[in-house]
């Protein structure tokens, strides 16, 4: 089983929703209903379980590929199926894997109608997900990047909200515009290099000139999919239109695609251009950071405000990446592993107070205290994980990522440190308006603390918040080895090449 | 030597004898043999099917060389008759209820068949001429097959008028092509061009103006924008079968030809004739994708859609290379099923007894038929080239063989364009999940679409396990066109 684990935590959801597609049956919809959410719990359960060999059978303290898969597939276009992971992506393939199964738990009630699909949807997409963190061809990396958009598009556009139709659509369009630039650039490096296997093309050097234009085009894709400023603008209406299973997949594993993307891709296989384009990405990241947030400081709608701050956390993670160092590269990725999971609980949070009011407007709430003291209490812990307090996984992504960005430029490093206090402020203020305060409200005196399945949902996330928090050598000891195998051969590369950033003239090194 | 010549015509041969027989049995049997004739044409592109696909027959060419035989042909007589086969297939069960359940209706369709065979086999500008002839004729009766129906006349007048004009601008670029070079025989033709380019020469005006003007008439054939303006009313005017025959085999047929008339006789050329494939290419992409957004009549749509795969299938010739013609071979076998498909859900689209067309009727279907409406929606999400289904791979190849040739403009005007074209696509799915339903439509839908859908949907959805078969077919048939 180690010779395929990969392959099994890939395909077995994809299995799974076979089998709802061809066992689930009944006249009766209760029972298809009943079943569905069953057979998709169990299957993602299992995949989670299984997936856990990835953890335990990772080798630490090198940085080769591991669980390492290879069949010949498309030999007539030099394509083969080849799959493995490395410290970078092993902990979004168990990402991924738990969060699925938090997804279907939570939509056990919320989503009543067309319940089979919801779930074969849900199934397609976590095999979409793993096996892209997994793919190490290029190509099969871009069958699983865009065949997220099929199941995503339906969850958003069927099981959505009233603007549904038109977050699904611009959902959709954007990423795949982005993508199919990435499409191009992906078919001139295939030609370049002559291999599409993504360990060949990671020891490849491309020309520089040539290295920009690819940058340039992966950066349309990923940028979009960060979502970076100013392309930011499809997550909000996605998030807000999304159900909440939607929204947690979307902010938890969907939105580190982009980020992975450069770390797997521009980094490593452009590493002059992303030298030289560094100054864009902090620029932009750190417009995201403190604008956004000003932004999410005035909405009125609990999820995008949380959207919001999301573009302004992703953000951080650009420019942990782009810093280029140690600290910078892990602190990016624990702070994508963090938001994965704080940002997903946070949107599960919402929609514990959404299926009982089915409002999110922050106003009509206030003092759910009272009535839920529960729920106050892991609300609190995961804004506080968001803010970034200390002993949470929160702080220790941010932490890095600004003394990565301190080592690279003083200046960026200051300016996404006020983005600290911004998300401080609103978080703070949301927290305030929604669980303090007087109850006041009629509809508010009846409200029912957490169930169990709720709080079976939170309980392993609360866990992996403080665990991250308190003890986070258990995280950082995986990816450690693949991250400085990378930093140490970008700056190899971009010794070795005499590059600079773009503008270097005007500002200095 | 003449036993050789028929041998290797055989499946041509044998399709026109069994089409004057269909014709002949049904005049004696008149109109109640209508269905019995349409299966029976069904059994006889299924024999000539066999006959290419396990008949041994010699390669080269045959009859003073205006007719030729190779693996690029035989691939794409397979496609072309497997798109016919569905074509005949949709047809009966609608003509029978519409009540124009003629036995005409089938013979014609073999009888264009035989002509796109001719044409895929054409080594001569003289059987080329006769073989498009044939198709074309034939297609003019059946687009206009509906007397008595104002849109299905008008569509085959239409087609009929642009049509004979396309023949005559293809004559005339013949003969200027006769008169520079001195002869029709495509072989000939390629030498003499060769010679002349070789000593040093630049190649003469006149042989360049018949250039463009056998481009344009072929262009005009696969409905490639500038020469594209009869498409829409023609496929919304012919009745909904025809046009599904319409968007298939003849444009394999068509595009077969130019890619063989390109690469064959002009090869040498290929600097000059590049940038009007590059020019059709790019419009075709760029005028489909956009006239499609604001369509409301779903043949309409995919009057527009067809016009903009023919761009995306002309990536492919417009890089020159052998790659590039597999990636065209590719292209358009998985067009074929995703639009054999996609027609067999139009084709179901009636509501109390009589065909509906507009792409609000859709609404809610994925509820009242939710099988027709994820089989729809594989198609729709193929077509807009989403993996992992087969229609990415098909844009794949040929963006990527036209990427290998330099031609990285053309390919990402033509992936921006994929992305336009996602959207109205996207749309058809939207109305079918995301809308509620009004009315639904008649069931059963009848074994033969059930099976249509079912082939279709599974070869687009497995494409990706199992392509192999489709691949090496192309990649044989590509190295036959170059090495020839």
């Amino acid at each position: 089983m180690q010779d395929h684990l990969l392959s099994i935590v890939t395909f077995a959801p994809l299995f799974g929703a076979l089998a709802i597609i061809l066992l689930v049956r009944s006249e009766n919809e209760e029972a298809v209903a009943k079943n569905s959410r069953w057979v998709a719990l169990w299957v993602s359960g299992v995949t989670f379980l299984v997936s856990l060999f990835l953890w335990t059978g990772f080798e630490q303290g090198t940085a080769d590929f591991q669980f390492v898969e290879q069949v010949e597939w498309m030999p007539s276009l030099g394509l083969t199926y080849h799959m493995g992971v490395d410290g970078i992506s092993v902990l979004f393939v168990l990402l991924s894997t738990l969060l699925t199964p938090i997804c279907i738990i939570s939509s056990w009630g919320a989503v009543k109608k067309r319940v089979k699909e919801y779930m074969i949807a849900f199934l397609i997409l976590e095999t979409m997900m793993i096996g892209m963190f997994c793919a190490l061809d290029i190509v099969v990396f871009y069958v699983f990047f865009e065949g997220v958009l099929i199941p995503m598009f339906l969850i958003i556009g069927i099981w959505g909200g009233e603007r549904r139709v038109y977050a699904a659509f611009k959902l959709f369009l954007y990423t795949l515009a982005g993508s199919v630039l990435m499409l191009v650039a992906i078919l001139a490096m295939y030609f370049e290099s002559g291999t599409a296997n993504i360990v060949e093309l990671l020891a490849y050097s491309f020309p520089v000139e040539m290295q920009k234009w690819l940058w340039v085009a992966f950066f349309a894709s990923f940028a979009v999919k960060v979502p970076m400023w100013p392309v930011h603008t499809w997550l909000p209406d996605a998030h807000v239109e999304a159900p909440t299973a939607g929204s947690v997949i979307l902010a938890g594993v969907l939105l580190k695609m982009g980020a992975y993307g450069f770390l797997r891709f521009s980094m490593p296989m452009m590493p002059d251009a992303s030298l030289y384009f560094s100054p864009l990405v902090y620029a932009l990241s750190i417009v995201a950071v403190i604008y956004t947030s000003l932004v999410a400081l005035a909405q009125e709608d609990m999820k995008k405000l949380i959207a919001y701050s999301s573009v302004a956390h992703m953000g951080y993670v650009t420019i942990g990446i782009f810093a280029a160092n140690q600290q910078g590269v892990e602190g990016a990725i624990y702070q994508m592993l963090s938001h994965g999971v704080v940002s997903a609980a946070l949107f599960l949070c919402v929609g514990v107070v959404y299926d009982r009011l089915h409002t999110r407007e922050i106003n009509r709430y206030g003092g759910v205290v009272e009535k839920m003291p529960n729920y106050a209490l892991v609300f609190m812990v995961f804004m506080l994980a968001s803010v970034g307090l200390p002993g949470t996984g929160g702080f220790v992504g941010e932490f890095l990522v600004l003394v990565g960005a301190f080592k690279a430029n003083t200046w960026v490093a200051a300016l996404a440190a006020t983005g600290m206090v911004l998300g401080a402020a609103y978080m703070l203020w949301l927290y305030r308006k929604v669980v303090f305060g007087k109850l006041e409200k009629d509809d508010l005196k009846s409200l029912l603390d957490l169930d169990l399945r709720e709080k079976a949902i939170f309980l392993p996330l609360l866990l992996i918040t403080l665990w991250m928090g308190i003890y986070p050598p258990s995280f950082l000891n995986i990816m450690s080895a693949s991250v400085s195998n990378l930093v140490n051969n970008y700056e190899a590369a971009i010794t070795a090449s005499n590059a600079a950033p773009m503008f270097a003239q005007v500002f200095g090194q | 030597m003449i036993t050789t010549d028929l041998t290797m015509a055989l499946p041509e041969i044998f399709l026109a004898c069994a089409a004057t027989t269909l014709l002949l049995f049904g005049a004696f049997r008149g109109e109640q043999g209508a269905s019995f004739i349409s299966a029976l044409s069904v059994a006889v592109l299924a024999i000539a099917f066999g006959l290419i696909f396990l008949g041994n027959r010699p390669e080269g060419v045959a009859f003073g060389g205006l007719f030729v035989v190779d693996a690029y042909g035989d691939y794409m007589k397979l496609v072309v008759l497997v798109a016919a086969g569905f074509g005949i297939l949709m047809t009966q069960r609608f003509i029978e209820r519409e009540g124009m359940d003629r036995f005409e209706i089938p013979v014609l369709m073999v009888l264009a068949t035989l002509g796109m065979l001719m044409m895929i086999s054409a080594n001569d500008l003289m059987s080329l001429y006769v073989g498009l002839e044939l198709q074309s004729l034939s297609l003019y009766v059946i687009a206009a097959i509906r007397r008595e129906n104002l849109k299905s006349s008008e569509a085959g007048l239409k087609y009929f008028v642009l049509g004979a004009l396309s023949s005559g601008m293809l004559l005339y670029g013949s003969s200027m092509v006769y008169g520079f070079t001195g002869a029709t025989d495509f072989a000939v033709i390629g030498e003499n061009l060769s010679v002349a380019l070789s000593t040093g020469g630049v190649p003469e005006i006149g042989l360049i103006v018949g250039l463009v003007f056998i481009c344009a008439a072929i262009a005009f054939k696969i409905s490639a924008v500038p020469f594209h303006m009869w498409t829409p009313d023609v496929y919304e005017g012919a009745p909904t079968p025809v046009t599904a025959f319409f968007a298939s085999a003849p444009k394999v047929a068509g595009i077969t030809l130019f890619a063989r008339i390109l690469s064959d006789p002009f090869g040498s050329l290929v600097g000059e004739w590049q940038q009007i494939i590059v020019f059709v290419a790019l419009a075709s992409m760029i005028l489909g994708s956009l006239a499609a957004i604001k369509q409301t009549n779903i043949k309409r749509l995919m009057a527009y859609s067809s016009i903009g795969n023919i761009g995306y299938a002309l990536v492919g010739l417009a890089a020159g290379t052998q790659a590039g013609i597999e990636g065209l071979l590719i292209y358009m076998t998985i067009y074929i099923f995703m639009n054999m498909g996609t027609f067999a859900c139009i084709l179901s689209m009636r509501q109390k007894g009589t065909m509906v067309e507009s792409i609000e009727d859709l609404k809610g279907l994925s509820k009242t038929s939710p099988l027709m409406a994820f089989a729809l929606t594989v198609f729709m999400f193929s077509m807009a080239g989403i993996p992992p289904l087969a229609g990415f791979f098909g844009k794949y190849v040929v963006f990527a063989a036209a990427v290998d040739a330099g031609l990285t403009t053309l390919a990402v005007i033509g992936v921006l364009t994929s992305v336009i074209g996602a959207f109205y696509y996207l749309r058809i799915i939207k109305v079918m999940y995301f809308d509620e339903p009004t009315a639904s439509f008649d069931k059963p839908i009848g074994g033969e679409m059930t099976l249509v859908l079912t082939v279709s949907s599974v070869f687009i959805v497995f494409f990706i396990l199992f392509s192999s078969p489709i691949m090496d077919g192309a990649a044989l048939a590509a190295s036959a066109l170059f090495a020839g």
